[in-house]
């Protein structure tokens, strides 16, 4: 960040989440909305979006979208994405073999970058997702500021991974001489692109507010009673609620 | 001083009025809050509309082509989307077709559409909701994955047969400068700020 451009961070009004304020951010336009009751949020006054103290069982849907991407991991990878067929021969080529075929062509750069994107970003994305959930299911309210940025970093790289797609999408596209040569796409792709579909899916369902209710919770400050917001997905808001309704406090 | 909640943490945060250029970021996460530019509305759209420009270009133009034993083919965006589909592998052609070809030109296309209408506040409602659907493409809109897959394409063809890289490839290379800039340049609070209510009787909330 430049400072001399002059630069502020946002003053705090309190270390107050919204949701304990009784105020809801849209996430579409950023407005803060004081909602009427606290079971039917509604929609947001200026642009229409549907309202929600949390995104809807982001825990649930990002947990569902991940699993069924380390699912379809292992086709991937063992499955061919290419297959090249000349006058003579037809060979089959996997995500792993093209990279070792581009590292053995003298282009290693170009190797490291397809192992990168196409091996590395995937299993980082689901160990990082998978650690940062369970980290909120679990109630951890340590290091809220790293576990934000790695779920930012996780959003920002994840199409990066579309890269082996577009290689295998243009080699086929051109590469279409036959009976010369020409590749066609195996099996592979397809599940492929299912992983990185689905990895980002799981990136845009997950809600990092998530992440910083444990810290609130720990605090002991509930929400008022006005508000009552139990979001979905944070347990921990939800059965301090309860308890507070159960006292009578 | 508006109030906002940051989107990564929900923290209650009060935005002072910012210098031109000035940036705002969350307390607490770091989130980026508020940004305001100079020429909040004019600049995005200068680069809005060259990179239509750049988006024709590219999927008019061959992107690359290939010359071997005196044969030689070229294609273009579409056409090798068209070419996945032709070879049994449908999903991933409508997916690299999404990837590559509507969702950019959608989001460039949304953008330009609601750069003009909020030049003469209040814009309609309706153009809160082709925002909403420009924030919604802006992540599926990949040309700078897709500049570097042509290349290492190209790299692994160069292997079998000579290559030569079509005008196309330029211009999504000017695409994948042109993007980033309008990202940077673009004040959604101010964009935001002159489009109608959707509820306008609606009392604004306390905190204001």
């Amino acid at each position: 960040m430049d400072r001399t451009k002059g630069s502020a961070r946002g003053g705090a009004v309190n270390t107050l989440g919204a949701a304990h304020a009784g105020l809801v951010s849209c996430t579409g336009c950023s407005l803060l909305s004081r909602p009427a009751s606290a079971a039917y949020v509604g929609h947001c006054p200026r642009c229409g979006e549907a309202l929600a103290w949390r995104r809807t069982h982001a825990v649930q849907r990002t947990w569902a979208f991940l699993i069924a991407a380390a699912i379809l991991y292992v086709p991937a990878n063992v499955l061919p994405v290419l297959t090249t067929n000349t006058l003579v021969s037809s060979q089959a080529d996997t995500i792993m073999s093209g990279v070792i075929f581009l590292y053995e062509t003298g282009s290693w750069p170009l190797a490291l970058i397809v192992l990168v994107a196409s091996v590395m970003i995937p299993l980082g994305k689901i160990a990082a997702l998978a650690y940062v959930l369970v980290s909120v299911q679990g109630g951890s309210a340590t290091s809220n500021r790293q576990r934000t940025r790695l779920y930012r970093i996780v959003e920002f790289i994840g199409r990066w991974s579309m890269l082996d797609v577009f290689v295998d999408t243009f080699v086929v596209a051109l590469v279409q001489l036959a009976p010369l040569m020409s590749v066609d796409p195996g099996p592979g792709v397809v599940y492929f692109m299912a992983v990185v579909v689905l990895t980002m899916f799981a990136a845009q369902s997950f809600d990092p507010r998530l992440i910083w209710d444990a810290a609130t919770m720990r605090e002991g400050r509930t929400p008022p009673k006005r508000c009552a917001p139990p979001p979905l997905g944070a347990r921990r808001l939800g059965t301090a609620l309860r308890r507070r309704d159960r006292d009578g406090a | 001083m508006e109030s906002v909640a940051c989107r990564g943490c929900d923290l209650l945060q009060r935005i002072p009025p910012l210098p031109p250029g000035g940036k705002a970021q969350c307390g607490r996460c770091g989130q980026p809050l508020a940004v305001r530019h100079a020429d909040p509305l004019d600049r995005p759209l200068a680069l809005a509309l060259t990179a239509a420009v750049a988006l024709v270009v590219a999927n008019v133009s061959p992107l690359m082509g290939l010359t071997v034993a005196g044969r030689d083919s070229t294609t273009t965006l579409a056409g090798g989307a068209y070419q996945m589909w032709v070879q049994g592998s449908e999903i991933t052609a409508v997916i690299v077709a999404f990837c590559a070809v509507l969702a950019p030109a959608a989001y460039v296309a949304l953008l330009i559409s609601v750069l003009i209408m909020v030049r003469r506040p209040p814009a309609p409602a309706w153009v809160g909701v082709l925002m909403r659907w420009a924030d919604h493409l802006r992540p599926w809109s990949m040309n700078e994955v897709l500049l570097l897959g042509m290349l290492v394409a190209l790299t692994k063809i160069a292997q079998l047969a000579t290559v030569i890289p079509g005008a196309g490839m330029y211009a999504v290379g000017a695409l994948v400068l042109l993007l980033p800039a309008i990202a940077s340049t673009f004040d959604a609070r101010e964009v935001w700020r002159r489009i109608a209510w959707i509820e306008p009787k609606v009392p604004r909330a306390g905190v204001q």
